[in-house]
């Protein structure tokens, strides 16, 4: 009995698998023949791939930032597009298959959204010789054919740390990131400097809400509000919180504790939840749209240019926002920390020691 | 337990009952899941014909049905070790929850330690699949110490060892990372010439995609299993503790001891499932990008599987055939990648449900056929010729 279940369990997997295969005669005729990839080419000029990372088009952060830098160049440039987005936790073959599939399609350009693509890029980009590909987030791919994206997110969060700093009452602020990972580390380590130039000893405190390979830090906004609830109850009076999507959380503790919060990469005082965007008091404005729409009418010139593309406060690509009117009262302070950074008289650190 | 060892020598002719009752579950799971996927597809207006077709490789070229095949061995080669892994637990009735974390810290630690070192290629080699297998046994050690001294529930022990895997893992990356300069991802250094094993070449194959080399190590791991349970003293052992403890102890059985045996087996070969990746793909180091979440999928695969090597092989396959096919759906077929998440749970859901109405059914007919046998012996027939079935179709299914 025992050996006929086996042999029954190993000839119904078996089943399973030749029925997998089966299955091809009575669909295929039913549905109508396809080219493959998509619908005829219209006369654009661009057919523009883009491979998000997880959460993809509509995740309120970093993937929208570039999906509107990918609108604003369709609806401006006349273009076409493939959008695909990533599989959490996913293996570096679906990523290397991704971008593939885009350069084999003939999308061109290929823009990959987040530092997770850098190690596919570099091994399909060669492939690929006459495709132009963009990385967001990252200088480890480089190549003839590859253009970096990179903000100095530092910088800009130099500007709200400034601002959290001067407009405290406690002289005790907090930061939330969404992940423990370098990228967040720099919105921390600009923050904290910020702070720390504009009231020297304030206290900061900071706290990340998942670990990498947990990245539900980015989209879990009960964690958000848990943490800037701690710091407020803590003593601080204003938080900036670089979290994604859990960002939204930091917002509603700020309106509950009476605090102020700081937004990021978009400017939140027009993004968020209207009942929250009260307690706004600026947002670190990364313009990933800015860099996706700059990289995709070059292209469309013909002006592709290999190599690092640096977004940060002299260039416009990183800034504090002023909408609300929240910090107009120390714009000057905050324009001539822009102005240092930018001189270079102050050097902002893009790691926490 | 007895009669159901003894069976297969009285029962030796070609039994097509059998046979069809068995092939039976499979395509009525295959058939509930087709139809489930192209409801939910219908539902949410999709294009069901183009989905499949896209899932078919119907219009596909040569080069991306290679990379297909190619990508589709080496995910299975990694969902075998994590399901094989989990398998060895539930033939004990455990419940290893702590794949996920067990695999993560050993492939850190494999990563760390073969970079460290410097070895001729075969034992470098030897020695990351040796730290990987003994770091995944120790880190299922803790749990399985904790049952056999204290009564802890493995599943509740394994899923904080999780969590503390993750964070312990997340510290030491950092550590061992140092200054990685501009870039943003962290990772360990890179492992050399030497311990990578290199990749096998599909002739008629048209990429430059190769298959991992440890696929062969996945082959070796499931006939090594096989052996193990149904070929040793122990394995008959493990086995008969996860059908009845009370009865194990009974026969001189030492539960403890079997306990943390099979945790520790579990875990090491929970170890391995980072391991071919990462001796057999760029970039050859443990970064942020590791692929995350196998421990959950291996669980899945098992239960798909049925626990026996070979099931579980073509479950591998299977799930691993959908999950490549994510980026040609979104693609080609311009639907969700969720899609392929929904087919593989339907999947698992379809073919537990399946193989119960099928066992159900087989009771039941068995139960008939034997009382228009001995119309007379009605009272007691149901009980002797549907017991052993029932009893090794229960035993050999889905653990608690």
């Amino acid at each position: 009995m025992r050996r006929g279940i086996r042999a029954a369990a190993v000839l119904a997997a078996a089943a399973l698998a030749l029925a997998g295969c089966g299955s091809d005669d009575e669909e295929s005729p039913a549905a109508s023949p396809s080219n493959g990839a998509s619908k005829p080419p219209a006369a654009v000029e661009l057919k523009i791939g883009m491979a998000y990372d997880v959460g993809g088009r509509g995740d309120q952060s970093f993937n929208d930032a570039a999906a509107a830098g990918l609108d604003k160049a369709k609806a401006e440039l006349g273009a076409e597009s493939q959008e695909v987005e990533a599989v959490t936790g996913e293996a570096e073959s679906a990523r290397e298959e991704r971008l593939t599939q885009l350069a084999e399609g003939g999308y061109n350009p290929v823009i990959a959204v987040g530092f997770v693509y850098a190690t596919s890029l570099a091994k399909v980009a060669p492939q690929f010789p006459d495709t132009h590909f963009a990385i967001i987030d990252s200088t480890d791919a480089t190549g003839d054919n590859i253009a970096n994206l990179v903000f100095a997110e530092e910088e800009g969060s130099f500007l709200v740390g400034a601002a959290a700093a001067l407009k405290s009452k406690s002289g005790n602020v907090g930061f939330v990131g969404g992940v423990n990972t370098p990228l967040i580390n720099k919105f921390e380590a600009g923050f904290k400097a910020g702070a720390e130039a504009a009231k020297p000893g304030i206290k900061v405190q900071s706290q990340y809400l998942t670990q990498p390979p947990d990245f539900s830090g980015f989209g879990d906004p009960a964690k958000g509000k848990t943490a800037a609830q701690g710091m407020f109850d803590a003593g601080a009076d204003i938080v900036y919180q670089a979290a994604g999507g859990s960002g939204g959380g930091v917002f509603e503790a700020a309106k509950a504790a009476g605090g102020k919060a700081i937004g990021v990469d978009s400017d939140q005082a027009l993004t968020a939840d209207a009942s929250v965007r009260d307690v706004i008091l600026t947002s670190m404005l990364k313009k990933v749209d800015v860099a996706v729409y700059d990289f995709l009418q070059t292209v469309a010139q013909d002006q592709f240019k290999a190599g690092t593309v640096s977004f940060d406060l002299e260039q416009g690509g990183v800034d504090y926002s002023t909408t609300g009117g929240q910090v107009d009262d120390i714009k000057a302070q905050l324009d001539d920390y822009k102005q240092q950074i930018i001189d270079g008289s102050i050097t902002v650190p893009t790691t926490v020691s | 337990m007895s009669s159901g060892t003894s069976a297969p020598r009285t029962v030796r002719r070609v039994d097509w009952r059998a046979v069809a009752a068995g092939l039976a579950a499979p395509v009525l799971a295959l058939v509930i899941a087709i139809l489930v996927t192209s409801l939910v597809l219908v539902v949410a207006s999709d294009p069901v014909g183009k989905v499949w077709e896209t899932l078919l490789l119907v219009d596909a070229t040569d080069a991306q049905r290679s990379r297909a095949v190619v990508n589709m061995l080496n995910s299975a080669t990694t969902y075998y070790f994590a399901a094989l892994a989990v398998a060895v637990g539930f033939r004990m009735n455990l419940f290893n929850i702590g794949v996920e974390g067990q695999y993560r810290l050993a492939a850190f630690c494999a990563a760390y330690i073969g970079a460290a070192v410097s070895l001729p290629a075969p034992l470098h080699v030897a020695l990351i699949v040796v730290v990987a297998m003994a770091v995944g046994a120790m880190w299922a050690g803790v749990a399985a110490l904790l049952k056999a001294t204290r009564g802890v529930s493995e599943v509740i022990s394994t899923i904080m060892l999780n969590s503390i895997a993750t964070a312990l893992v997340a510290f030491l990356l950092r550590k061992a990372a140092g200054d990685q300069g501009s870039s943003l991802n962290l990772s360990t250094d890179q492992l050399p010439a030497s311990g990578r094993v290199p990749g096998i070449e599909l002739g008629f194959l048209d990429t430059p995609i190769r298959v991992y080399g440890l696929v062969v190590l996945a082959a070796v791991a499931g006939l090594l299993y096989w052996l193990l349970l149904e070929r040793t003293r122990f394995g008959f052992d493990l086995r008969a503790t996860g059908m009845s403890e009370s009865a194990a102890v009974a026969s001189g059985v030492n539960v403890k001891k079997m306990v943390v045996a099979a945790m520790l087996i579990s875990g090491a070969v929970a170890g391995l499932v980072g391991i071919p990746a990462l001796v057999g793909e760029d970039p050859y180091a443990y970064t942020l990008t590791f692929q995350s979440g196998l421990g959950f999928t291996g669980i899945a695969i098992a239960l798909l599987g049925r626990n026996s090597p070979i099931g579980i092989a073509i479950g591998a396959l299977l799930w691993a055939y959908l999950d490549v096919a994510a980026n040609r759906l979104q693609i080609q077929a311009g639907v969700s990648n969720e899609i392929v998440t929904i087919m593989q749970g339907t999947i698992v859901l379809s073919v537990v449900v399946a193989y119960e109405l099928v066992r159900r059914y087989r009771v039941v007919s068995e139960q008939r056929r034997v009382a228009a046998a001995e119309p007379l012996a009605a009272g007691g027939g149901p009980v002797g010729g549907g017991g052993p079935s029932g009893g090794t179709g229960t035993a050999q299914g889905v653990p608690a």
